[in-house]
């Protein structure tokens, strides 16, 4: 073998003979190959690879069809997203931060709000609406985020049926975002204060009108995966960690449960009023991929339940306000959705250019300028679906944030891929992986 | 933190909102008086009992918010960690990761690191912070006392510059690997890209004149 190969070329390094495999002829590969005794194969799976959940690099080095290490490489999304809100006011830092764990955007959007209204001082000033607006909103991002890593999970383990099912669930979801906020995605609707807007007319109706058909669409999933013998066999004791290991690698969500451990911020440290919801935590002690993917399809039930109760509420709260009263802070443009989608209401520009010269001022100083936060740091968590959406804030007294730092769930978590996959086979790294449902453009950031 | 003057972020242009003399100091945080409320005084009582060096370890404690921020000096750092995790009233067995802060005008404390701690046993928050001078930017990895820090705390180095000795394989992680400079800095502009129009330039966002 002498002639040179664009595909597949030799080279001479201290550890020895190394190949690099990019494509082309394989038998002439192999015959070189078969002459070296070791047989340690280094394969680089992504960052474009359809099975790894997104920008997601891993080095997998193997022995045979068994992985002796793992190891993730990141950073192919990184946006400089916590950078950018230290250029802009504390309410723009909203459009930023619901860009970062693109599949929960309202997660961000609330962990980052309840950090500024703790940094502000009004915590306990926010209209009881709005959190309830919230709580309902999260739920649902809660389901749409678990119906994709269900579909592309399983899709990735090979069974394509049920992305399908789990997409047309999805989208019924999004049409409910879409409704609220103008928006089916990076809405930008939970606020500093409060949300954008108030839910439109028939909201509520609509809500629990695809409440019940998502639950009785969940069944078909459940029919096609729960106790499927293919499916167990994938799922089953692969990707496995324990308690210990979680805790030692500050794991959170859905893994810690499936390690048997009922800990759920909205339990442990309720927010936005979520000790006023009745809803169990959903845990397996089996500590693996099949253990992991029940505990989802069973949020999503717990989900529904919080989602009518929420509804109940909203019914009896109709017609009270949805932004603190102090219209320091309040956004005082209002926005409506009309035929043509999310624009501004036509009556708040009629009193700001034609009636009122100091609703004006008050408006472009409060838009232009924002609010200024008190110097401080403070931290504030949701229970995201991945984990513990942490976002930590730093101000110092002006109008614009001088550090957003999120400690996103997902790029946490994404390290448990070693311990998970080392001494398992190659294949199963797949299932582990989508078990942990990490989100690259929350891991990057 | 610094003292900003004036109204707007840009110097050199003409100020025409009669603001310009305008002088504003970020607060500057002192110690917190005993008692700090909560359960706050029960874990400084218990870290107390537990880490006799404690008066030595801790530069301040500040509660502030709800909040229970405990500075560490650098050189106790290790010990301080191990002690809350170890000790059985204590118990902060979950690092929620590490967070870089920029300070340059905190002069031999430019760079900050955060720790918020969870107690998952007893339900308790608290955070600590260490501080370490830009011309010596080494804190000890916390790793061997929270494995779960070892990505974050690759994410500081490569934001902020802050070296983590003994960490296993400190390297950037977001940022390419030959990527110069710590892009979280404060003296690390924004950048963007100047779009010329009809002659006329759009600065780059940290460039542009903006509100404080």
């Amino acid at each position: 073998m002498t002639t040179h190969d664009a595909y597949a070329s030799a080279t001479d390094t201290t550890e020895g003979r190394v190949y690099s495999v990019t494509g082309g002829d394989w038998d002439s590969l192999v015959t070189e190959i078969g002459q070296t005794k070791e047989e340690r194969v280094v394969v680089n799976m992504g960052p474009q690879h359809p099975s790894t959940h997104g920008v997601l690099r891993l080095v997998l080095e193997l022995e045979g069809e068994t992985i002796t290490e793992a190891r993730a490489g990141i950073g192919y999304l990184h946006t400089g997203i916590e950078k950018n809100t230290e250029y802009r006011t504390w309410t723009q830092g909203v459009t930023f931060v619901t860009r970062m764990d693109y599949l929960a955007p309202i997660f961000n959007e609330t962990a980052y709000c309840l950090g500024v209204e703790k940094l502000l001082g009004i915590t306990n000033d926010i209209p009881e609406r709005a959190s309830e607006i919230r709580v309902l909103m999260m739920e649902l991002n809660r389901i749409s985020s678990h119906m994709v890593a269900l579909g592309t999970g399983a899709l990735e383990l090979g069974a394509l049926s049920p992305m399908i099912f789990a997409f047309r669930e999805r989208e019924k979801v999004l049409d409910v975002f879409e409704m609220v906020s103008g928006l089916r995605m990076n809405m930008a609707y939970v606020r500093p204060g409060g949300v954008a807007q108030d839910l439109p007319k028939g909201a509520v109706a609509k809500i629990r009108e695809t409440v019940k058909e998502l639950r009785h669409n969940f069944k078909d999933n459940e029919k096609l995966l729960v106790g499927n013998t293919i499916w167990m066999m994938r799922t089953k004791g692969i990707g496995y960690l324990d308690l210990a290991g979680c805790i030692t690698l500050g794991i959170t969500g859905p893994v810690l449960r499936s390690a048997g451990m009922p800990w759920d911020l909205r339990k442990t440290d309720p927010y936005c009023g979520y000790e006023n919801y009745e809803f169990d935590v959903v845990t397996t002690d089996t500590c693996d991929v099949y253990g992991r993917f029940l505990i989802r399809m069973q949020e999503l039930e717990q989900s529904l339940r919080i989602i009518e109760q929420a509804c109940d509420k909203l019914e009896k709260s109709e017609g009270q306000p949805v932004m603190v009263a102090d219209k320091k802070i309040a956004w005082p443009s209002q926005l409506s959705v009309g035929s043509d989608g999310i624009g501004n209401s036509l009556e708040h520009i009629r009193e700001i250019m034609g009636t009122s010269m100091e609703s004006l001022i008050h408006h472009f100083k409060l838009v232009t300028e924002g609010f200024r936060v008190p110097a401080g740091q403070v931290y504030a968590a949701v229970e995201s679906p991945r984990g513990e959406t942490g976002v930590h804030l730093v101000s110092d007294g002006g109008t614009r944030p001088y550090r957003v730092h999120f400690r996103e769930p997902s790029f946490n978590n994404l390290q448990a891929t070693s311990a998970m996959a080392e001494g398992g086979m190659i294949a199963d790294v797949i299932g582990a992986v989508a078990s942990i449902d990490p989100v690259m453009g929350g891991v990057d950031r | 933190m610094s003292e900003n003057i004036g109204m707007f972020g840009a110097s050199g242009s003409g100020d025409t909102s009669g603001f310009g003399g305008l002088v504003r100091s970020a607060a500057n945080f002192g110690s917190s008086e005993r008692p700090y409320g909560s359960y706050f005084d029960e874990v400084a009582d218990e870290l107390e009992r537990a880490y006799p060096e404690f008066s030595d370890a801790i530069e301040k404690v500040i509660v502030d918010r709800g909040e229970l921020t405990l500075h560490v000096k650098r050189e106790k750092l290790f010990e301080t960690a191990m002690k809350l995790r170890d000790t059985q009233s204590l118990r902060f067995e979950v690092c929620l990761g590490v967070n870089g802060v920029h300070y340059p005008e905190d002069k031999d404390r430019e760079l900050h690191a955060v720790y918020p701690l969870l107690s998952m046993t007893h339900n308790r928050r608290i955070r600590l912070e260490v501080s370490v001078p830009d011309s010596d930017p080494h804190l000890p990895s916390l790793v061997e006392v929270w494995a779960g820090n070892n990505w974050h705390e690759r994410e500081t180095w490569d934001m902020f510059g802050i070296i983590f000795d003994g960490h296993p394989g400190l390297t950037r992680i977001l940022m390419p690997d030959d990527w110069p400079g710590h892009p979280q800095r404060k003296d690390y502009p924004l950048g963007g890209i100047p779009i010329e129009y009809k002659g006329a330039t759009v600065p780059a966002p940290s460039e542009r004149r903006s509100y404080r």
